[in-house]
């Protein structure tokens, strides 16, 4: 490939000019990100309550706060770490490449990307496809979408999994497509579509753009999965367990009754076997992880559990006001259900 | 026989004015039936568009408020255009990224850096232009790669391109392709003339592979698959890999514009020069060149106003470049109300507007000073 040649090429002097970070694509990624004294974490950049940055420049979100837990747990410093926005075709690479340490960019897990370049070690928040439409319908459930007017992005599985699911069903639809959302929800918002449908997560977003967000409902149901993982590289195994157990801790955290606002309290005066492991009191749970006893502690002093997290990017303290729904704790009826720290 | 006139005639009243306002309404614009005809057409159609922009804009807009709440209709209890407020919420993020708030004041000096070179270059007068030249293409570019990324040398700290964005990396980005194609592209031209076959045919190549590639794909292989291809312990840092693509791309277009100019100076120009005693590199340098130059100012001047607007496809590849940063700013929540992206775009628009005009008016100027000096010579 001649271009892939001359690529390369150009990019000689530049490498001896500019090259600076060193990355290395394979191995330890624990020593590497210690060794660099930073996270760098692959975020979506520009999505309501998972990763957005304010006026200053600063992101937040539930993708972020993620990524700072783990800086937090590595570092005992939620701001050693470094976001990166990936656009959804580039960030695979960017993975494979060494040039981002962990992907937390709403990513849906599926048997195809786990195989392909990557592994997803934990559920970090459960998605589905879901409904907008009016209030004024009075519908409550999306088989009363039967003979409706669906908007959809184009080019999106959102349009194969409205397919699937009304055919299995026998009902009829209409589907109009739309090159993005803006469009879409423009459409749905003069009429053109009885509903409009995407992930759930967005559509909470979505609501808020239109012009009077108490008029539309979203219906509870989800048609599709989508659970959104973090991902890492494939043959780490070490760095997997320490992203995974990072979600853990701050669900165990949750369970325990742990927060970031009662943790240092409870550090002094706990009595709970339970509370005393996952903050770090009792046996050295953190070593196995390369890390001190006290990283889950680290966690939610810096960032907060997972309710904390999730109350603060998308739950009852946003105007998202996204309900907890499959993301509860399963003590809850939710989905939500760490392993012991033990 | 001749007839002599006796008496004076009586005094006739001037002729009609062709003077003032309605004399150069008459001559411009109603001077017979097609053009009275199309300048109604036009007046309508302004009379048509501007107010509802100028409404939107203007006098609908909010101007002040803590969240989106204040730019929804039935919170300002009004008809609601542009929600300015989103923009001033958000303006530190739209110039600067998320470049730390303490080491502004380095983006800042960066801006003024741009400015004084580009006066110094813009201002034909100016002194010692041989020195901004020098100033705006070598020590300019140094000085602001150090300032921005921060070098032990100056005693900064360093900060990381990933941090960049907004308006700064928009600037950075295309004065890089602006900086690197005007002297790379006139390299390449007079290489492609060139006698000797190896440099010719090396020039046309290259010329000829980067204007057969679209930049998009220059920005996918640069920050996709190029990563791909490095050996592991090897990156480039993922702003400068388009940056050196988009340079290399522009300088191709550039080759080809200024050839263009160069095709159009007559061969006696040149043969003049090396009769005159001359060499190669004096005549190309003091004859050809310059007046090749003049010829395609307009030429030049559209490569760079396309190369600026270009550069927003970087946000394609993740590059956090103005139109980045503001389909980001908008995915706010907090700030999420019905025109707030025809607000974030009207915001760009003007952005891009503003620039590019300038840049065309520039070169109207630099078109009349040398056409002015066309006319001394004849």
């Amino acid at each position: 490939m001649p271009r892939n040649a001359r690529m390369r090429l150009v990019s000689i002097p530049l490498l001896a000019l500019l090259a600076a970070a060193p990355t290395l694509a394979q191995g330890d990624t624990l020593a590497q990100v210690k060794a660099r004294g930073h996270l760098v974490c692959g975020v979506s950049g520009g999505v309501a309550g998972f990763s957005m940055p304010d006026g200053q420049g600063r992101w937040h979100g539930l993708d972020v706060d993620f990524c700072r837990a783990l800086a937090a747990a590595i570092f005992d410093d939620p701001d050693k770490v470094r976001f990166i926005p990936q656009s959804s075709a580039a960030r695979f690479t960017a993975l494979q490449s060494g040039e981002i340490d962990v992907l937390a960019r709403n990513t849906t897990w599926t048997l195809s990307r786990d195989t392909a370049a990557m592994n997803f070690p934990v559920i970090t928040f459960f998605d589905g496809q879901g409904f907008l439409v009016r209030k004024s319908l009075g519908i409550s459930q999306v088989k009363q979408l039967d003979r409706a007017t669906i908007c959809l992005q184009q080019g999106t599985t959102t349009e194969l999994n409205t397919a699937d699911w009304f055919r299995t069903r026998g009902l009829s639809y209409q589907v109009v497509t739309f090159a993005n959302s803006e469009q879409t929800l423009g459409a749905y918002e003069s009429g053109r579509c009885d509903a409009y449908s995407t992930d759930k997560s967005s559509l909470y977003g979505e609501r808020l753009k239109t012009a009077h967000p108490d008029e539309h409902v979203i219906l509870e149901e989800a048609i599709s999965k989508e659970p959104f993982a973090p991902g890492v590289r494939q043959g780490d195994d070490a760095w997997r367990d320490l992203v995974a157990w990072t979600h853990y801790a701050m669900i165990d955290a949750e369970e325990a009754g742990i927060t970031q606002e009662n943790v240092d309290r409870l550090r002094g005066e706990t009595l709970s076997p339970e509370v005393k492991r996952i903050l770090g009191l009792e046996g050295k749970y953190g070593q196995g992880l390369g890390l001190t006893g006290d990283w889950a502690y680290r966690i939610v002093h810096h960032v907060g559990n997972y309710g904390d997290v999730f109350a603060r990017n998308l739950g009852d303290g946003t105007p998202l006001k996204i309900p907890r729904g499959l993301n509860a704790l399963w003590t809850n009826g939710g989905l939500q259900y760490g392993p012991p720290i033990r | 026989m001749t007839r002599v006139r006796e008496t004076l005639l009586p005094p006739a009243p001037p002729p009609r004015r062709t003077g003032g306002p309605a004399g150069w309404l008459r001559t411009n614009l109603f001077s017979g039936p097609g053009n009275t005809l199309t300048t109604l057409v036009i007046l309508a159609g302004l009379a048509l568009l501007l107010p509802p922009v100028f409404r939107f804009l203007v006098t609908d807009a909010v101007w002040s408020g803590n969240s989106g709440e204040a730019c929804r209709p039935e919170v300002a209890g009004r008809a609601v255009g542009a929600c300015w407020a989103f923009v001033g919420a958000k303006i530190n993020y739209l110039v600067y990224g998320s470049y730390p708030a303490a080491e502004r004041w380095r983006p800042n000096l960066f801006f003024g850096l741009v400015a004084l070179g580009t006066a110094w270059m813009l201002w034909l007068d100016a002194p010692r232009r041989g020195l901004g030249a020098v100033f705006v293409f070598l020590v300019g570019p140094l000085l602001s790669y150090g300032l921005l990324s921060g070098t032990a040398v100056l005693g900064l700290a360093p900060v990381a391109t990933s941090l960049w964005g907004g308006i700064l990396v928009t600037l950075v980005v295309s004065l890089v392709g602006i900086v690197a194609s005007l002297p790379l592209g006139i390299l390449l031209a007079l290489g492609r003339r060139s006698e000797l076959p190896v440099l010719r045919y090396a020039c046309i190549g290259f010329i000829e592979f980067w204007r057969g590639v679209p930049l998009i794909t220059v920005l996918f292989m640069a920050n996709v698959m190029l990563p791909l291809f490095l050996p592991g312990d090897l990156t480039v840092d993922r702003l400068v890999r388009p940056l050196v693509g988009i340079a290399l791309f522009a300088s191709a277009y550039m080759a080809e514009v200024v050839r263009g100019g160069l095709q159009a100076v007559p061969e006696g120009q040149g043969r003049a020069a090396l009769a005159l005693g001359l060499t190669r590199w004096q005549a190309m340098r003091l004859v050809v060149l310059p007046q090749a130059l003049k010829v395609v100012v307009p030429g030049i001047v559209n490569t760079l106003i396309g190369l600026f607007k270009d550069t927003t496809l970087v946000s394609i590849v993740g590059i956090a470049d103005f139109i980045r940063v503001l389909e980001a700013a908008r995915a706010d929540p907090r700030w999420s109300a019905p025109t707030i992206p025809a607000t974030a775009y009207a915001f760009a628009a003007l952005f891009y507007l503003a620039v590019c005009f300038s840049m065309a008016r520039y070169a109207a100027f630099i078109e009349r000073r040398l056409a002015a000096g066309e006319r001394g010579r004849a």
